[in-house]
């Protein structure tokens, strides 16, 4: 009986430090530039004009509509608006999938390197050696790690990938003859593997999870028996959205090439088994990186990411262009190739994320980036074993690197995940991601990463377990209306969607 | 290892409170073999300064922008990025921030984005902006895709001039849905969209009221493709489209060998429903007071899931923070400025490459890019000036060479290029 348990909970308050002081005078309230704009003013000076004739051919733009402003105003609005943001660089963000850990900033010092920085992607390859080695040595790692031989660094975001992924494998059975219709994903997916699959030309088939939150096996089996040659791939998450390895995952990939489907593996969670496990061995064909979260590029508030992607041998011949290639000592771009499913982003890719993924990957070397991946997998379990017996788990196991929870508990008193949530916001912290996996209900899916002292992990736990003291002790209107001290209060979402205001426009 | 604070004795407790030996045993599910005994065959962990010294030496073989008179653009522009960009876009708070879920916790990075698509309204005359796309390319081969959902149309025409690396992006994000790409400047009623590009590839200025008459005949929308941004600064605002999409990599982000860049996407109020990408909107909070969140997000991947308008979730972030940096310093007036400096410099070019023995400027007109004949091989002649330090331009078929100017391009510049191509040529 779970209502018991709660019962079981000492009645004493959880020994607990608040960490945010009352104290909002560094808060300041801070309007658009467009409402400090005053005529005259720039944060600019540009040389003169000539007054040469135009030749664009066309009347000169009288109006553009943008504020005016002094450099020293633009450099306070954006240092006040930072001010209003949660940052991995200021404390612990435990967001499950995302992946926020420690962003290094020698990465950032040498993605700015005039030699990086400064040039441009269709200078003649002898003027940009430097640049097209880092793409091979990057990619070089990268295979290396996943222990597939194929390798596109051009998509620019972990969906991205995904989108070039599914491309060639459809590319490859329309080589072999027919494109095949299905793709498998299971109900536990991220959203972006059910809408990559539909944008190319696929109709999905869902795959339940079972009561462990492993891939449901008898439904895969009846899937695959009753489907057959209709299925052209399975998109699994491997470690899955529930923070699980797929124990069967050798034999999901031999029933798949049995009919000749490809197994597509999300890599979102590969920070869990970065050189601990090679995805090759496992029997998986295509898998995407998230550069911005195993190989630590920073987030940047929504991107840039980079999704390289990696394939085994007999998808090589499909990976889209451009692609760098080594003759001799001497590199060179690849960009026209016929059997590839073509370009699928302007350039060569998110260069610049690239410049600090190697980065990263020379700091920890192949004995750290172990060491990476069992942190993040111990720090996550320690979490587990110290919030399970106030926290519904709803899958008993150890996790890898980010653990389930749910409120299951808590709503007994009407404390939500999302009280939760903003209970944690109000006690100083970024929440975990919540209500996902969208099959567990009020799921809180926890990450903390492996760059997180066992102190911080401490104050974290007393947070949880405080929170759900007061949720047990008549606190929840408390909890309801968190938080109180972060820069806004909860926002009205529904206001928001139904009269969209997206832009800044005079009364 | 300098990033990893988990010491000896911390391992060694926390193993202890989850109940289990070593970290090999929280990895009890990898299937019998598969767990690799020891670090696959890659070099090991290195101290700050030795990777500076292997990153920086790659970095130095590099012909860069500041080290060479600079001729090349295509949609990859040289421009100066003030240092308060940087500054900025490298703070703790929107540098290691994560997209704003949590809106209480994030309005820094949620009222930028508010200001970037007012900032893009604005430039392109369109009514919504989202809060941007990978780049280009993408931007506008999603502009097609929803031009297609928006008429339920399959055909698309693209007017020459459009990027030929943004032409090869639609063509395989077209790939898997019905309908045919047609080159040319002719629709009917299958037609989705026209997409033309201004100014084009070629550095020609297009007049879009023909275009605007074609689709109102049709009812097909009209695409407007920009990857100069800069340009917005002097031609008027491209108000007869239906959707705008580029790139405005030129305003703030540094060019990096064609990545990150910054793709927008703008459109008519009608479409918002069909936009791609995430919304940024006003609000209130519980108190009452002006806030804003990530909005109208039933039409994304993560609630839609196979019935999204995009599988796109991260987009440019931070590359939008920087470009509404940079545009908030140069304001109405630096803006159409600097638009005046890039035609006025790509003016004294086209001049001093006229009187270049040989060389032809083919264009009518321009804003900062255009092509010349040359009397040789184009690509020869790239190749030859880039052996002697200077990046001139980008070679097209046959004798054609793509060239551009921009505010960094200097009389100095512009003197060693002819020099060299009478040389050279």
């Amino acid at each position: 009986m779970e209502s018991a348990k709660v019962h079981h909970m000492t009645p004493e308050q959880p020994a607990f430090m608040a960490k945010v002081p009352n104290n909002k005078a560094l808060m300041l309230d801070e309007k658009l530039l467009f409402e400090q704009s005053t005529k005259g003013r720039m944060g600019v000076d540009l040389p003169a004009l000539k007054g040469t004739k135009s030749r664009t051919g066309l009347a000169e733009r009288a109006k553009v509509g943008l504020p005016e402003v002094s450099e020293p105003q633009v450099v306070r609005h954006f240092v006040r608006l930072s001010q209003k943001n949660y940052s991995i660089d200021g404390g612990l963000f435990p967001l499950g999938s995302c992946t926020m850990k420690h962003n290094p900033r020698l990465n950032e010092k040498m993605a700015r390197l005039p030699g990086f920085a400064r040039i441009h992607p269709m200078q003649p390859d002898s003027t940009v050696q430097g640049a097209l080695a880092l793409m091979h040595d990057l990619s070089h790692w990268l295979t290396t790690l996943t222990g597939l031989p194929g390798i596109t660094l051009t998509p620019a975001a972990g969906t991205h990938g995904e989108l070039t992924g599914m491309m060639v494998i459809r590319k490859a059975h329309e080589a072999a003859g027919k494109p095949r219709k299905i793709v498998l994903v299971p109900d536990s997916a991220h959203g972006t593997n059910p809408a990559t699959a539909v944008t190319c030309g696929y109709t999905t088939y869902p795959i339940p999870t079972n009561e462990k939150g492993h891939v449901d096996m008898a439904a895969f089996t009846k899937a695959v028996d009753e489907l057959g040659e209709d299925i052209a791939a399975f998109m699994l998450t491997n470690p899955s959205t529930c923070g699980l390895f797929e124990p069967d995952i050798k034999n999901i990939a031999d029933k798949l090439h049995s009919i000749g489907a490809w197994f597509y593996c999300d890599g979102a969670n590969f920070n869990a088994i970065v050189g601990k496990v090679r995805p090759g061995d496992l029997g998986v064909d295509v898998m995407q990186f998230n550069l911005h979260k195993t190989f630590s590029t920073p987030h940047g508030g929504g991107g840039p990411g980079c999704g390289p992607v990696v394939v085994s041998q007999k998808l090589i011949p499909y990976l889209p262009v451009p692609r760098v290639e080594k003759k001799g000592n001497t590199y060179s771009v690849v960009t026209k190739d016929a059997t590839s499913i073509g370009r699928i982003k302007g350039f060569n890719g998110q260069f610049g994320m690239m410049v600090r993924a190697l980065t990263y990957m020379l700091s920890h070397g192949a004995d750290g980036l172990q060491k990476v991946a069992e942190d993040a997998v111990i720090n996550a379990n320690y979490i587990l074993a110290h919030l399970k017996d106030t926290y519904h788990v709803p899958f008993k196991s150890t996790c890898m690197h980010e653990c389930l929870l749910t409120d299951k508990r808590q709503k007994e008193t009407g404390v939500t995940t999302m009280d939760i949530a903003k209970s944690l916001i109000e006690h100083g912290y970024h929440p975990m991601t919540v209500y996902f996996p969208l099959v567990v209900q009020g799921a809180m899916l926890i990450e903390p990463t492996e760059t997180e002292t066992k102190e911080t992990l401490d104050e974290f736990i007393a947070t949880m377990k405080k929170i759900a003291w007061d949720a047990a002790n008549g606190n929840a209107d408390a909890l309801h209306a968190n938080p109180v001290s972060a820069p806004a209060r909860r926002l009205d979402e529904v206001r928001a969607a139904r009269q969209p205001v997206l832009r800044w426009q005079t009364a | 290892m300098r990033y990893l604070p988990q010491t000896a004795a911390d391992r060694a407790a926390m193993l202890a409170d989850i109940g289990v030996k070593t970290a090999d045993d929280l990895y009890k599910d990898v299937p019998a073999g598969m767990l690799l005994t020891k670090p696959v065959n890659l070099p090991s962990h290195q101290g700050e300064y030795t990777v500076e010294r292997t990153i920086s030496a790659l970095a130095a073989q590099n012909l860069h922008a500041d080290g060479a008179p600079f001729f090349l653009g295509a949609g990859c522009y040289n421009h100066h990025i003030p240092s308060t960009v940087d500054y900025i876009i490298q703070r703790s708070e929107f540098l290691t921030a994560y997209t704003p879920y949590q809106p209480e916790i994030a309005q820094g990075t949620l009222m930028y984005l508010f200001e970037f698509q007012s900032y893009i309204c604005n430039l392109t005359g369109m009514d919504v902006a989202n809060a941007s796309m990978y780049d280009g390319a993408t931007s506008v081969a999603e502009a097609v895709l929803m031009a297609k959902r928006v008429t339920k149309r399959d055909n698309v025409t693209v007017v020459d001039g459009l990027h030929p690396q943004y032409l090869d992006v639609l063509k395989a994000y077209l790939t898997h849905s019905e309908g045919t790409i047609t080159i040319g400047d002719k629709a009917d009623d299958t037609t989705a969209c026209v997409v033309v590009q201004t100014p084009n590839f070629y550095g020609e200025v297009v007049d879009l009221k023909p275009l605007r008459a074609l689709c109102d005949k049709t009812g097909a929308l009209l695409v407007v493709a920009i990857n100069e941004i800069v340009s917005l600064g002097m031609l008027p605002a491209p108000k007869e489209a239906d959707i705008v999409a580029g790139e405005a990599q030129s305003i703030g982000v540094p060019m990096s060998f064609g990545g990150p860049h910054l793709g927008f996407f703008a459109c008519k109020e009608g479409y918002i429903r069909q936009m791609p990408g995430r919304l940024c909107g006003e609000t209130l909070d519980a108190d009452g007071k002006r806030g804003y969140v990530l909005t109208l997000s039933t039409r994304e991947q993560h609630i839609r899931r196979e019935k999204a308008t995009s599988n796109i979730c991260t987009n440019q972030g931070l590359c939008a923070l920087a470009f509404t940096v940079h545009l908030s310093l140069l304001g109405e007036e630096g803006f159409k400025q600097l638009a005046r400096l890039n035609h006025e410099a790509a003016c004294d070019l086209a001049d001093a490459l006229a009187k270049v023995p040989g060389v032809k400027v083919l264009n009518k007109t321009f804003f900062n890019e255009f092509t010349v004949e040359l009397p040789k091989n184009s690509a020869d002649v790239v190749e030859a000036l880039a052996d002697i330090g200077i990046i001139g331009g980008l070679a097209l078929d046959g004798n054609k060479l793509l060239v551009t100017a921009t505010e960094l391009t200097t009389p100095e510049h512009i003197a060693a290029f002819t020099a060299a191509l009478k040389e050279v040529l």
